[in-house]
């Protein structure tokens, strides 16, 4: 047992992240928390409980749904603002909605229009000047030099050469009119700790991160789940029923699941310490703009 | 891929295949420790890290296979994987070759969890070295074994002292590039010893590796027989970090945010910095000084029976008293102390100049307050360690100064507490973090000099002149007519029995402000100096009329600070640039032009105007005598 004074690496990063949810709150004039439903969101919307209980965490959450998301998703979404006492708003681009955009038909537009236009759109409509985000800076390159405070222009663009330097835990949240801030109080997580945590603390995650039999096909060397019949099968598909997880949760038809036995966090957890590649590896979005596309992305206001 | 093989750091594979549950126990109490890299642009930072990296199994099969198609296309390892890559991650820098801010990393062993700020080793980089290093326990100086101790190694070393880094590891990179000589080894050695002990560095490890090959990284090289160890990572997992230490302090904690989800619970949220608390210890809140007793500390997970630093938590107070964000919960029997006066170092983040005298948000723990900065006592060469004379701080420039803040701060000299010791300066118009500075201690003269009470208060001068004080504050480009019209506005007051004074600009700067030119920096000054004596005249209880060109909205800004409210007008003389130019009055738009006279407002120094003044006079569209008239009535309707 170690001394009681040295705080775990856990507890750091978890005083850590209540600190920036407090100094938002504290700094920004409306702030809402960015909620995808991932198990990101789900730790980071934990933290917030904690930061402020036992008030509820004193700001919305905000759901920029792209009607394609795993049902199984919008349930714990439901669940989770009920027992958080939280309000919960949810966005959908009425253009990506008129146009029938979807990720079968329009390939990255999908991505851009319910997503990238949808969160710009919301931010707008409701005033948001603080966005709470669960991205982390293990998850991809330049995630890795964006700061935890992170600045966006009217048009949401991001600079990635002109950032604030944050120095010690001093976060600067004041803003230029028509900036916004994006705010990571997770940046420092890794994905083990994420899952350590989940584990620790019990935080509910969507069921779909452990395995289940669940009705799949093979599509572009992804392991594509049928999650309801909007789902086009091509001559010759059948749905196939297979033991499989998913490491990262995003609409249902562009997110690769994994074969698995894992039923238990421990053994997802086994299973991510033991595997090879990477967790964004099973999402398209990274892939679209050779090694610079996320920050292609951000720039252009994606998340 | 390499001859050296080095060996996984993880042995833990066959522990996580059989018994997960006993590795989570293992990982759940890993300690967690931060460090930077720094070095020279070619001494192998980016390698090193994607060394550590990869050695920690934090690289992927898909970002593996990327790695070394990216290799092939740009790396500069010819066929052999290029781990800087790994690292380098904004596409502009891959282009360049160069790492160009501070980027963060995560790797862990068996022991640790460690997160790596990689900083930059370019001379302008000042700034993402400090930032990278605030939050550091440990830095790693890297050095090409081929160069030795270089003037950056000098500068990085320089830095991380200054910033507070106890725990200093200078890693002699390349080693395989001078035949793992220990001559060569040991001559760098010596010549860093005498250095370190030069700036004040005690204590340093010194260890021959090469980031490209792996010797010594993970564990012993044998290229390397003649070094005992430890090996880099033996001893990132073994140093001490800062947190412990600072949990043996005495009990602080900024108030972030007051919890108040009902009539029946008023709880103070914080990040404890130093010491614990326990429920029942006696609590002091500064800067009141009031005390009370601690109740509960109140979390999700149900009430603590102590704190410690680092944490994050929320207090209760037996006693009903006033407490805010801004506030510091401390040990009722040793407090901080409350100053408003300070030395400090300061490390300069922005492009424009600090400017001596113009008014700066400065946050420091929750608490956030007007600050000036006096010219600095010097400017430290960070390459030779000399103290220069300036006027100024530039970019990348660290300097000692004395600065003021509006209100009392509850402050720590830095080196005790990081977090009421550090701070950053933030720009009022642009809202840049422009400065982090480290306060050293309070100036004597803020503990002795009081305000002196008099019994005749400004009330009462007021009313003895039957007047409302007030400033009319004249703002415009040279030629615009602030003299003239101010000199009717006091002509006409004047026959109105009031009691007035016209400071006016060119007549101050031959007396009071006779040491003062026009550079940015003395322009700031000016207008201080002449807002103070307003204040003066104003507390005299007189109408002050002031007529200057006063160029920039923040001393404009910070002079209405000054004021009580309501007394200030701001009087904007709106006169266009070719009109002012066309009268010049003086001729000294000709001379501008000319280029005889330098920093001149308009022509090569420029003019914020105001944005909601409480008058704009447009002085194409009224004659001067219109212009006084309306600004008399504007003033006493």
């Amino acid at each position: 047992m170690l001394d009681k004074k040295t705080l775990t690496h856990l507890e750091r990063l978890e005083a850590e992240s209540i600190h920036i949810l407090r100094e938002v709150v504290s700094e920004a004039e409306k702030p809402v928390m960015l909620y995808s439903v991932g198990k990101d969101s789900a730790v980071m919307l934990h933290l917030a409980r904690k930061a402020f209980y036992p008030s509820p965490p004193p700001f919305p959450l905000l759901h920029v749904d792209t009607t394609w998301k795993f049902r199984a998703m919008y349930d714990l979404r439901d669940r989770m603002a009920r027992e958080s006492g939280m309000e919960l708003l949810v966005y959908q681009n009425p253009e990506a909605k008129d146009r029938g955009i979807n990720p079968f038909d329009h390939g990255p537009l999908h991505t851009d229009m319910w997503k990238t236009e949808g969160l710009k759109q919301a931010l707008n409509l409701y005033g948001f000047d603080a966005a709470f985000g669960g991205a982390r800076r293990d998850e991809e390159k330049s995630r890795a030099k964006e700061r935890i405070f992170s600045f966006r222009t009217a048009s949401h663009g991001w600079d990635p050469k002109n950032q604030r330097p944050e120095l010690w835990n001093l976060y600067n949240a004041r803003k230029n009119k028509g900036e916004s801030i994006r705010v990571f109080p997770i940046s420092n997580w890794t994905e083990l700790d994420i899952w350590q945590y989940i584990h620790l603390n019990d935080v509910p995650i969507v069921p779909l991160y452990f395995a289940d039999k669940r009705p799949t096909v093979e599509r572009d060397g992804m392991l594509l789940m049928v999650d309801d019949d909007r789902f086009p099968l091509q001559p010759g598909e059948e749905p196939v029923m297979r033991s499989i997880r998913f490491r990262t949760l995003g609409c249902y038809p562009l997110t690769g699941a994994v074969e698995s036995q894992a039923k238990t966090l421990p053994e997802v957890i086994q299973e991510t310490l033991l595997t090879t590649t990477s967790e964004r590896q099973g999402r398209a979005i990274d892939k679209d703009a050779g090694g610079a596309g996320m920050e292609k992305k951000k720039q252009e206001g994606y998340f | 891929m390499t001859d050296t093989v080095a060996e996984p750091i993880y042995q833990t594979d066959a522990l996580i295949a059989q018994d997960i549950d006993a590795y989570l126990e293992t990982h759940q109490h890993k300690t967690m420790l931060r460090f930077i890299t720094c070095g020279s642009v070619d001494d192998g930072k980016s390698t090193l890290i994607g060394r550590l990296l990869y050695d920690s199994k934090m690289i992927f099969e898909d970002q593996l296979e990327a790695l070394q198609s990216d290799s092939k296309k740009v790396g500069t390892q010819g066929a052999e994987i290029d781990f800087a890559l790994l690292v380098d991650g904004l596409a502009a820098e891959r282009e360049q070759g160069i790492t160009i801010d501070v980027a963060y990393r995560f790797f862990n062993t068996e022991k640790r969890k460690f997160i790596v700020a990689d900083t930059p080793g370019h001379e302008q980089y000042t700034r993402n070295m400090v930032t990278g290093a605030s939050t550091a326990d440990l830095a790693v100086i890297l050095i090409d074994a081929r160069k030795g101790v270089l003037t950056q190694t000098r500068r990085h070393s320089y830095l991380a002292h200054l910033i507070g880094i106890r725990n200093i590891v200078l890693a002699v990179n390349k080693m395989d590039l001078v035949g793992y000589d220990q001559a060569t080894f040991d001559a760098i050695v010596e010549d860093y010893t005498a250095f370190a002990k030069s700036i004040g560095i005690a204590a340093f490890t010194a260890m021959p590796i090469s980031g490209f090959k792996g010797d010594n990284i993970t564990t012993l090289s044998p290229n390397t027989p003649w070094y005992q160890g430890p090996s880099l990572i033996e001893h990132l997992e073994t140093v001490e970090v800062n947190s412990a230490t600072d949990a043996d302090k005495p009990f602080r904690m900024p108030v972030q945010w007051v919890n108040r989800p009902n009539l029946d619970f008023r709880g103070f949220s914080g990040l404890i910095a130093t010491g614990s608390v326990r429920p029942g210890d006696s609590v002091r809140v500064l800067p009141s000084g009031k005390t009370s007793s601690v109740t509960r500390i109140v979390t999700l997970d149900g009430d603590l029976e102590e704190a410690v630093a680092g944490q994050s938590v929320t207090l209760c107070f037996a006693d009903e008293i006033d407490c805010s964000r801004g506030d510091v919960i401390a040990l009722a029997d040793n407090p901080p102390q409350v100053a408003d006066q300070f030395e400090a170092t300061i490390v300069w983040m922005a492009d424009e100049e600090m400017l001596p005298g113009r008014a700066y948000w400065l946050k420091i723990g929750t608490q956030t307050v007007t600050a000036t900065i006096q010219q600095p006592k010097y400017q430290v060469n960070v390459n030779t360690m000399e103290h220069l004379a300036a006027k100024t701080l530039d970019l990348n420039a660290i300097g000692v100064a004395n600065l003021s803040t509006d209100k009392q701060i509850v402050f720590e000299p830095y080196a005790d507490n990081r977090t009421l010791g550090g701070f950053i300066l933030i720009d009022k118009i642009s809202n840049a973090t422009v400065a982090a500075g480290m306060l050293h201690f309070s100036l004597r003269r803020a503990q002795n000099v009081h305000w002196q009470a008099t019994d005749v208060s400004r009330d009462f001068h007021a009313q003895l002149k039957n007047q409302r004080p007030a400033v009319l504050w004249f703002t415009g480009l040279s030629g615009a007519g602030k003299s003239t019209i101010a000199n009717l506005v006091e002509k006409k007051l004047a026959r109105m029995n009031r009691h007035t004074f016209l400071l006016d600009g060119d007549n101050v700067r031959h007396g009071l402000n006779k040491d003062l030119g026009f550079t940015d920096a003395d322009r700031v000054e000016n207008i201080r100096r002449v807002g103070e004596v307003a204040k003066l005249m104003t507390d005299a209880g007189l109408i002050v009329i002031t007529a200057f060109i006063s160029p920039f909205r923040s001393e404009r800004d910070m002079v209405r600070q000054m004021m009580q409210p309501g007394e200030f007008f701001e009087v904007h003389i709106d006169t266009p640039l070719a009109e002012a130019e066309a009268r010049d009055v003086k001729g000294l738009y000709k001379k501008a032009r000319a280029g005889e006279l330098k920093n001149f407002t308009g022509i090569d120094s420029p003019y914020e105007p105001p944005h909601d003044p409480e008058m704009r006079i447009d002085t194409t569209a009224m004659t001067a005598d219109e212009a006084a008239e309306a600004i008399v009535a504007r003033l006493i309707p």
